[in-house]
């Protein structure tokens, strides 16, 4: 859960232009490295079309070795982006995954070069529906073609490409950042010497895609919306995407965390205002969530990244067989899962181990007694610590990465 | 299930680096194979046959703080049962799975034995004997269930559902149509005694027994 305190934040129809604008001005010019590929090597999307232009845009922390063997791409969440270990450029807040990666943290970047990008389709600059359309000269809107988990790997691809590695020695990644982990495992299997999968499932779930309809549907009733051509008017269907953001957050905490940390407690009142105020601290919390969302994020990024979430079908990929995505794979894994996360719970997780042992893959599989939720891997979890400093220390003595 | 049998045989033994049974599977063990230990507990046995014998090791086991510890010490090691999820491993994956005093344990012995022998070239399966003297005589003179260093918790506390002798389990190898390749029982003070000389002795003798098993492929 975040660590902020619940602040009574009426859901304004709109966040301050100055805050939007350094949101959008990401999407331009990030505040990250950024590789262009040029029109003449279009990306080739899983849906048939193409994006040329290709923006990636990218960090990367510590030093690649002289053979090159030491590198760690790191996928990020839903709402996550390539900031994983250095201030957000937007918020000013420290790296989402800070707690994981850094100087002697479990990813340790003084002996790992840790990259993460943007993935395909985000709003930190990467190519998305906020970049200009070189057809129009205007931000895509809904003419950005409809991408997949695929996709964004394949754009990755391409930046470890740029960046003259072979080979990754691990690509690590939690919740979608999972699915693009699984993703890179069964398309470029020779690629990839470990992966770590966390808290995430081969495919998305009728009750994965409900949540995700259920926020696309808040952003498009947004009448700022615009049929995703709000760019040109100045607007933003703040109000939509920060109830979308609402009930996803939900879906990332678990029943107990909810209620141990707010309980029916009132936020800054003794008693029923006998209105629709936020009464409840979980209330002011949650609009506090969604109207801090709002400033970072692009909403037409959010549909079409939870699109993506939902297309994610790894074992229909492989003509129905999960296991025959990784048939021959020599990659060793590292599957972790938390016991309270409903949303890609442990019987998901656990999917994938079955498929990796059908094709005796070197695996393991950890679940992590946590009543965190989903969350729980962006959180202080010391097992989770434990697991992946353990599971990369060995694979790397293994291959004497020092 | 192997949470306990590790700690049962802390109990029996002197605080020796290496178990006994541990160091005659070691000795079972092909160099550089590959080698699954079904209910690995804390990871000792498969990080004695990585060291020793630089195999390529997996283990399964049941309890979650036994996974965590492995898998922080660098072992591939994953949260399961060997009653459930021997099923999903294809056939001749390993050169060797090991059962290590687990199988008292398990729900259904004779299918585990079953997939431990699909899944392995070879299968090892150690187990405390029920029928050493001790548990004899204590029962015979007592009337009740015996409680033995080996055999330490009450009947209505113990995981072990499914306790059997040296003579029952090569009963039950025959059955399952396997070889016994090589039979091994310890004695209390952890000599080793070849069953397949004699096998009514030692299944008065052994405290508990190492089997090393081989499908009949020939029909």
């Amino acid at each position: 859960m975040a660590s902020e305190e619940p602040l009574i934040v009426p859901t304004t129809r709109r966040p301050s232009a100055v805050v939007q604008d350094a949101a959008l001005n990401q999407v331009h010019h990030p505040e990250s490295e950024l590789v262009v590929f040029p029109a003449d090597q279009p990306l080739r999307l899983d849906s048939g079309q193409e994006i040329a232009p290709l923006a990636v845009a990218y960090q990367t922390y510590g030093t690649l070795n002289a053979d090159k063997s030491n590198a760690i791409l790191i996928c990020h969440a839903l709402t996550g982006d390539q900031h994983v270990a250095s201030k957000h450029p937007v918020t000013g807040k420290g790296g989402w995954w800070e707690t994981l990666v850094g100087p002697k943290k479990p990813i340790d970047t003084e002996r790992f070069f840790v990259i993460c990008a943007n993935i395909l389709g985000g709003c930190m600059g990467s190519s998305g529906p906020a970049s200009i359309n070189p057809a129009t000269g205007k931000p895509y809107g809904l003419d950005f073609p409809v991408i997949t988990i695929g996709d964004m790997v394949n754009a990755q691809r391409r930046l470890i490409d740029h960046l003259g590695i072979d080979k990754l020695f691990s690509v690590i990644g939690g919740s979608m950042g999972g699915m693009q982990v699984l993703q890179w495992c069964a398309r470029y299997k020779d690629r990839v010497v470990t992966a770590m999968p966390i808290a995430t499932a081969p495919w998305h779930t009728a009750q994965n895609i409900a949540f995700h309809e259920v926020g696309r549907q808040a952003v498009m009733a947004d009448p700022d919306w615009q049929g995703g051509n709000y760019y040109a008017a100045n607007v933003r269907p703040a109000r939509g995407l920060a109830v979308a953001r609402m009930a996803a957050h939900i879906t990332y905490l678990s029943e107990k965390a909810l209620q141990d940390k707010f309980g029916r407690g009132f936020q800054n009142r003794d008693a029923r205002s006998f209105s629709f105020d936020a009464d409840f601290k979980i209330e002011s919390y949650l609009r506090h969530q969604g109207s801090t969302f709002v400033d970072r994020f692009d909403a037409n990024s959010y549909l079409y990244i939870t699109r993506a979430m939902d297309y994610f079908d790894l074992e229909a990929e492989y003509g129905g067989l999960l296991a025959a995505a990784f048939r021959g794979t020599k990659t060793q894994f590292c599957v972790v899962s938390f016991t309270s996360d409903w949303l890609y719970p442990t019987r998901d997780n656990k999917e994938i181990v079955k498929a990796l042992n059908g094709v005796a893959a070197n695996v393991s599989f950890v679940e992590i007694e946590s009543d965190k939720g989903h969350d729980a891997f962006l959180l202080h979890e010391p097992e989770l610590f434990a697991t992946v400093t353990g599971f990369l220390n060995a694979a790397a003595q293994k291959r004497g990465i020092a | 299930m192997s949470g306990k049998a590790t700690e049962m045989t802390h109990r029996s033994e002197a605080p020796a680096s290496v178990r006994v049974d541990h160091q005659l599977i070691a000795e079972m063990v092909e160099p550089g194979s590959r080698v699954l230990d079904v209910g690995c507990g804390d990871g000792a046995l498969l990080q004695l046959l990585i060291n020793e014998k630089g195999v390529d090791g997996r283990g399964i086991e049941i309890s979650r703080e036994n996974v965590n510890a492995c898998v922080a010490r660098g072992l591939s090691v994953i949260q399961g049962d060997a009653d459930q999820d021997l099923s999903g491993y294809p056939d001749n994956a390993f050169d060797y799975a090991v059962l290590s005093l687990t199988i008292q344990a398990t729900r259904q012995p004779r299918v585990v034995l079953e997939n431990l022998l699909r899944i392995g070239h070879k299968a090892i399966v150690s187990f405390p004997n029920f029928g050493h003297w001790k548990i004899r005589t204590t029962l015979l003179l007592t009337g009740r269930m015996p409680r033995t260093p080996n055999l330490p918790e009450a009947w209505y506390e113990s995981q072990d559902s499914h306790l059997c002798t040296i003579k029952d389990f090569s009963d039950l190898v025959q059955l399952v149509d396997a070889e016994v390749e090589d039979a091994v029982a310890f004695n209390s003070r952890g000599q080793r005694l070849a069953i397949k000389n004699s096998l009514s002795l030692q299944n008065l003798l052994g405290e508990k027994a190492v089997f090393l098993l081989a499908p009949r492929r020939s029909r």
